[in-house]
């Protein structure tokens, strides 16, 4: 799907702050100089093009009670990597996972975001995966401090005022 | 967390993936929960003043949307790390940062409109001072890209 000029306004105005009143979308299309019908009509185009992953909130995880995250990075058989991946998609602990280049001293090549409660539930998540998967080689990288945590802003040269 | 009645965990499950495509969107979560437009309303100005959402929206997939992205990892002695940390934040594509244990300490994400643009941030990180190796881990394939939280 090509992306005009209006989908690109759309999309850097979607990125504001999504307003908490009655009829959202009026005032959003109000704001781009468009109409309601027209707004939800791209809306829902992104959506059948997966332009758009998702509609809705994303919670702060530290707030509602998930503590600890840990980036677990796995030294997978390449001939196994789709087959492992749905194994680590099932649990509903890992967020995000992606099979990524190796690099000469980094082997790695498949990556799950686990978030839990504790880190030793991190710990204990990701023994049950490597063992589900037949896995012994990966690394837990613990985070130890946030220094950016963001929203993309993306197409800003069409955010307008 | 103490403070979320069992009527706000509700509604955050439901609106982390179902704000409905339609004039009157939080009128039928309410119908949805059992509740009056006004009730989820409120309710979702008080969670989200009080740093529960993150945002509300929606969500885009980048590669889709035309842009490039990856995840890079730098080593730096630890004192090093809130500067190199500072400046890294100034670009706009960096999305996440994370100071982390191993070897390599900082892990980054960056999205730019294109590959040549990836390199060029990445060359001005590689020679920020104390950083001494830099590795960038492009995805191949993504299987799950899902934040959501039961509660």
């Amino acid at each position: 799907m090509h992306l005009d000029e209006l989908d690109k306004r759309i999309i850097a105005a979607m990125q504001e702050d999504f307003p908490l009143i009655a009829e959202p979308y009026q005032q959003l299309a109000k704001k781009i100089g468009i109409t309601e019908e027209e707004l939800l009509l791209r809306l829902n185009n992104f959506r059948q093009g997966g332009q758009m992953r998702k509609l809705g909130a994303v919670l702060r995880h530290r707030e509602v009670g998930y503590n600890a995250n840990a980036l677990c990075a796995w030294l997978v058989p390449e001939n196994r990597i789709d087959e492992i991946s749905r194994i680590m998609v099932d649990n509903p602990a890992v967020t995000h996972c992606y099979a990524r280049v190796t690099c000469p001293d980094w082997p790695y090549n498949l990556y799950t975001m686990i978030h839990a409660r504790t880190r030793d539930d991190c710990h204990n998540i990701a023994g049950t995966l490597a063992e589900l998967a037949g896995l012994n080689q990966y690394i837990m990288l613990y985070s130890t401090h946030e220094w950016k945590k963001a929203s993309m802003r993306y197409f800003p040269e069409y955010a307008d005022s | 967390m103490r403070m979320l009645t069992d009527f706000d965990k509700h509604l955050l499950n439901y609106i982390q993936t179902n704000l409905p495509l339609t004039s009157r969107p939080f009128a039928e979560v309410a119908k949805e929960l059992g509740t009056d437009e006004t009730t989820v309303l409120e309710r979702l100005a008080w969670l989200k003043s009080h740093g529960y959402i993150r945002r509300i929206g929606p969500f885009f997939d980048s590669a889709r949307l035309g842009y490039v992205s990856t995840l890079a990892a730098l080593k730096a002695p630890p004192e090093c790390i809130p500067a190199i940390a500072a400046a890294i934040n100034r670009y706009p594509g960096i999305t996440h940062n994370y100071e982390r244990e191993g070897e390599y300490n900082l892990w980054f994400t960056l999205l730019t409109a294109d590959q040549n643009q990836q390199e060029k941030i990445l060359d001005e990180i590689r020679a920020m001072p104390g950083v001494s190796k830099l590795l960038s881990l492009p995805a191949i394939k993504k299987y799950k890209v899902s934040v959501e939280f039961q509660l």
